[in-house]
């Protein structure tokens, strides 16, 4: 099963890295929102400081929204998808592997880059300490929820709205909790506790998406 | 019981006789919990006149959670069994249950201006069912944008189920965030009710749950007639047009 494991998470890695344009647009996309903030709002240092936690997650989970499409339509056109479904082969160990290569590839990159943008809203160091790590414990949730909605709408016309839809109400958790644990260093209080429910949302996350999409999967490709 | 709901000739004959008898109770029951509410009830010491808007929106905001749990029940068939009748009643819970939502907020909006100065705040209660709100409206957007019926049927299942597990999980969250964030710190309902106001709550709960089940009965015949469209019987039935 570990050699399935590594073999899908080899396969989606590789396709995602021959085609870097992909990696590069999700972290574009992530930069463009976050400076349309300031430019909304107006540049008052103090204003962007306590803006920044929930500024950098909501561009997060938007980014994150904006790559799920990729996570299953592809295979799903040249019917690779087909066939992982009726190898002989636990689809839920391979939809786990592919959820892994996501997060790789969209989330790892989005918590990277994070603390980039914690130097633009001009945020102390150990806040953007906390926000990459509250972002390196919260974007799991996001491919592995995001999964559920991207199989769900696999192949319909209307399809990422209608997965930013479905999904985006089941981010709201992560997103609480994950913004309000950088805030808490704001006010000199532990963000622990935060990080720990986020943490928690993350474990539940992988315990119940996998099936909730191997389940999608095989209702959405008939 | 059984066979008559798993049988959609059967269930529509049921729904038939029974959503007349429903909407006449609901009726009734309304009349009598209008009047209570608005000549029976006294003044209220804070609010004044504007708290009878409960006795609406109180019975909106339950049926809406009711309905989506509901939703969720017939769910986890239609995933575990495939039970045809059981999509057939989810699809007949969503807009009913949509609409208890909206009215939920929109008269807690008209609550809020005399009582707190705001149509809107971001208090734990009021995020958590505009966010119910988006969970239906999502749902009502899947079924309706996937062509083929038991595809939609299944994948408004599931989505309708992950809703369900979501929803506590986004309840807590919202109410964390909120005593954390310092949000307005108003109760949405205030101290314990006078025993009059409480009886009154009971009747409208009672006129909006029988409304809510004619409603969705009633629908649940259309629902019937539109899958069951190949068979004589329900080609009879539409043209014959009853509620």
């Amino acid at each position: 099963m570990l050699n399935l494991f590594a073999a899908v998470v080899r396969r989606d890695l590789m396709l995602a890295l021959l085609q870097k344009s992909d990696i590069i647009q999700t972290i574009f996309f992530f930069a463009v929102v976050v400076t349309l903030v300031p430019l909304g709002v107006g540049a008052e240092p103090e204003l962007l400081r306590s803006m920044a936690p929930g500024v950098v997650w909501v561009a997060a989970l938007l980014a994150a929204l904006l790559s799920l499409p990729r996570l299953f339509a592809h295979d799903w056109a040249d019917g690779t998808l087909e066939q992982m479904m009726v190898s002989a082969e636990p689809l839920t160990v391979i939809v786990l592997a592919k959820i892994a290569a996501h997060w790789l590839v969209t989330g790892l990159p989005i918590t990277l880059f994070a603390a980039l943008f914690g130097v633009m809203f001009d945020l102390p160091a150990d806040q953007t300490a906390v926000l990459v790590l509250s972002l390196l414990i919260g974007t799991p949730v996001l491919s592995l929820v995001g999964a559920i909605g991207a199989a769900l709408t696999l192949g319909l016309r209307a399809g990422s709205v209608l997965t930013s839809l479905l999904v985006l109400p089941l981010y709201i958790p992560v997103l609480v909790f994950g913004s309000g644990a950088t805030v808490q260093v704001a006010v000199s209080v532990s963000p622990a506790a935060y990080l720990m429910v986020t943490g928690a949302l993350s474990l539940f996350a992988l315990a119940a998406a996998p099936a909730a999409v191997t389940a999608s999967l095989r209702i959405s490709v008939q | 019981m059984l066979k008559t709901f798993n049988d959609p000739k059967l269930f529509y004959q049921f729904a038939g006789s029974a959503v007349k008898p429903i909407f006449l109770a609901a009726a009734v029951l309304a009349c009598v919990g209008l009047y209570m509410a608005f000549f029976v009830c006294p003044i209220d010491a804070t609010q004044g006149n504007s708290y009878r808007i409960i006795f609406i929106h109180v019975p909106a905001a339950w049926m809406s959670m009711l309905i989506y749990v509901l939703m969720a029940f017939f769910s986890l068939f239609t995933l575990a069994y495939g039970s045809p009748m059981s999509a057939v009643m989810t699809r007949a819970l969503a807009p009913t249950g949509a609409m208890m939502c909206f009215m939920a907020l929109f008269s807690g909006a008209f609550w809020g201006r005399p009582t707190w100065g705001a149509y809107w705040v971001w208090d734990a209660r009021l995020t958590s069912e505009l966010i119910l709100l988006f969970l239906y409206l999502g749902f009502l957007a899947l079924q309706s944008s996937i062509a083929d019926r038991r595809r939609a049927d299944s994948a408004g299942a599931v989505i309708a189920v992950v809703g369900v597990v979501n929803v506590p999980i986004i309840y807590f969250s919202v109410r964390w965030w909120n005593t954390l964030h310092q949000g307005a710190s108003v109760s949405v309902k205030g101290s314990s009710m006078a025993q009059i106001m409480l009886y009154t709550l009971l009747v409208m709960v009672a006129a909006f749950m029988c409304y809510g089940l004619g409603t969705v009965l009633a629908r649940s015949r259309s629902v019937i007639l539109e899958r069951e469209r190949r068979e004589t019987w329900a080609r009879k039935a539409a043209i014959k047009g009853e509620l």
